[in-house]
Order: structure tokens, then C-alpha cells, then sequence
């Protein structure tokens, strides 16, 4: 456990960007384990393209990335367990909950919007 | 107060580092302390002292670097961003076999521990990019 002197601040990971055409949703995933070693508060939002990352049945060998979206799955193995998803972002792509890969919160934008004024520290991805 | 800095974009091709900088300088002017500026995904090539940017532009490794040296401000570059982009010190490059190195004065590579650190540590951890 990394020494964070007690101290335990709210961290919101916020993904907006589809998983594979830039490097952010992979880059962004590698901190959000990382922070689990520190014992803070930690959630995740996904809205905009950034509810592609957690769709089900993601399949990367055409463009010959790594296919990372089964470490979602994993985070509750890290004790991260909040994450929420924007509802119009998966409505204005037609998705729902169901093509989802992990269980998550769906919540309006303006309900989103109260969670991150809650936040000490927003990372934007 | 005490800030943290996340730059996200590398130089030249975004503004992101340029604004960065510029922030850090206001933050100092204004008397507060800057806790670490930590550069992430292409925010890595910032801390290459190989780039050759015109003489009548500005050189923005070196204006970090300067202001490293005169401010003693913590300049961290990610070391697993660093790796896939060819940011590489010293050690790293002996580690990895590689035949040289190109980090610049005053930044340093470190882990992401250091980002989520300073996100603990500051009072307000400002990011800049996309």
C-alpha cells in the first residue's frame, strides 16, 4: 500500500474518448489501477465516446492494438466499484446498460454533474 | 495555495504544455508553490532535450527546464508513457539496452504513483490537454 499519510481524498477518473483512436482510455485505465494502491476514494465516469470503452465484445485484431476491455471487469478486484455512466451518452449512441460489460450506475448528465462537483481531484481522459 | 500540474499533450502540437507553463508561471507570480508537474501520454515529450524547434520560436523543453532550476519545481515525466515514446534517462536506457538517452535537465521519470500523489498532496491538481 503506497503512503497517502492518512490522508483520503475523492478521485473521479473521467473517460470521454473511445477506447482504441487515441491512446487516453488505455493511459487513463493505467492510473486508475494505480491509484487503488493508494486508498482514496475512487470513481469512474464514462460519458460522451468515452461508454464505448466499457461495451461488451470489443474485438481488436483488425487494427492489431491490445484488446484491454476485460480489465474492467477486474477492477472490483481492486475495490474500485463506482462507476457511472452518462444516459444520454449511451442513449445518443443507441447502447443501454445491456451492452454494458461491467454492472455500473447510470445516471443524467446533470446528475453526473453533481458527482463531480463532489470530487477533491477530477482527472479528465 | 499549492498546486499540482498534469500535462497531457506533448509540445508544439497542442497548446496544452504552453498553457501549462504559462499557469505555472502566474501560479509562482502569485506566491503559491507548485507541488509537481507530472507529464503524461504525449505530455512525455516535453522532457526530450533532442528537440530543435526554431530559433525565433520558442523553446518549450528548455523553458520547462529553466524554470525547474530556478523555481526547484519537481518535473515528472511517466516512466510507462515515457517507454512507449522514447523518453528515456540514463538508467532506463541502460536498463532496456537502448544506446541512448534524452531526458532533459530537471525533469525526471517516475511512476504514475507520483500523479496520484500529487493529487493527494496539493491543494488543487489543474490538468491540461485534451
Amino acid at each position: 500500500m503506497a503512503d497517502a499519510g492518512g490522508v483520503v481524498k475523492k478521485f473521479m477518473f473521467v473517460n470521454r474518448k473511445s477506447p482504441y483512436g487515441t491512446i487516453y482510455a488505455l493511459e487513463s485505465l493505467e492510473v486508475v489501477l494505480i491509484s487503488a494502491a493508494f486508498d482514496q476514494d475512487v470513481s469512474l465516469a464514462f460519458l460522451d465516446d468515452g461508454v464505448y470503452e466499457l461495451t461488451k465484445g470489443q474485438s481488436t485484431k483488425g487494427v492489431e492494438m491490445k484488446n484491454f476491455s476485460p480489465t474492467y471487469r477486474a477492477l472490483e478486484g481492486y475495490d474500485i466499484e463506482k462507476l457511472y455512466v452518462a444516459q444520454e451518452s449511451l442513449e445518443e449512441r443507441g447502447l443501454s446498460e445491456d451492452d454494458l460489460l461491467v454492472d455500473v450506475q447510470v445516471v443524467s448528465r446533470a446528475e453526473m454533474a453533481d458527482l463531480m462537483a463532489e470530487q477533491d481531484v477530477v482527472l479528465s481522459f | 495555495m499549492k498546486f499540482g500540474i498534469m500535462v497531457n499533450e506533448g509540445p508544439y502540437q497542442h497548446q496544452a504544455s504552453d498553457t501549462a507553463y504559462l499557469f505555472a508561471k502566474a501560479v509562482l507570480a502569485k506566491g503559491h508553490e507548485i507541488y509537481r508537474v507530472f507529464f503524461y501520454h504525449d505530455g512525455v515529450n516535453n522532457g526530450t532535450r533532442l528537440t530543435v524547434p526554431p530559433q525565433d520560436d520558442r523553446n518549450i523543453v528548455n523553458r520547462w527546464s529553466e524554470l525547474a532550476a530556478k523555481h526547484g519545481i519537481d518535473l515528472v515525466v511517466c516512466v510507462a508513457a515515457a517507454q512507449r515514446r522514447g523518453i528515456l534517462d540514463e538508467s532506463e536506457a541502460k536498463r532496456h539496452g537502448r544506446d541512448a538517452n534524452n531526458i532533459a535537465a530537471g525533469f525526471r521519470i517516475s511512476g504514475l504513483g507520483q500523479l496520484v500523489e500529487a493529487g493527494i498532496q496539493a491543494d488543487r491538481l489543474v490538468v491540461f490537454g485534451d
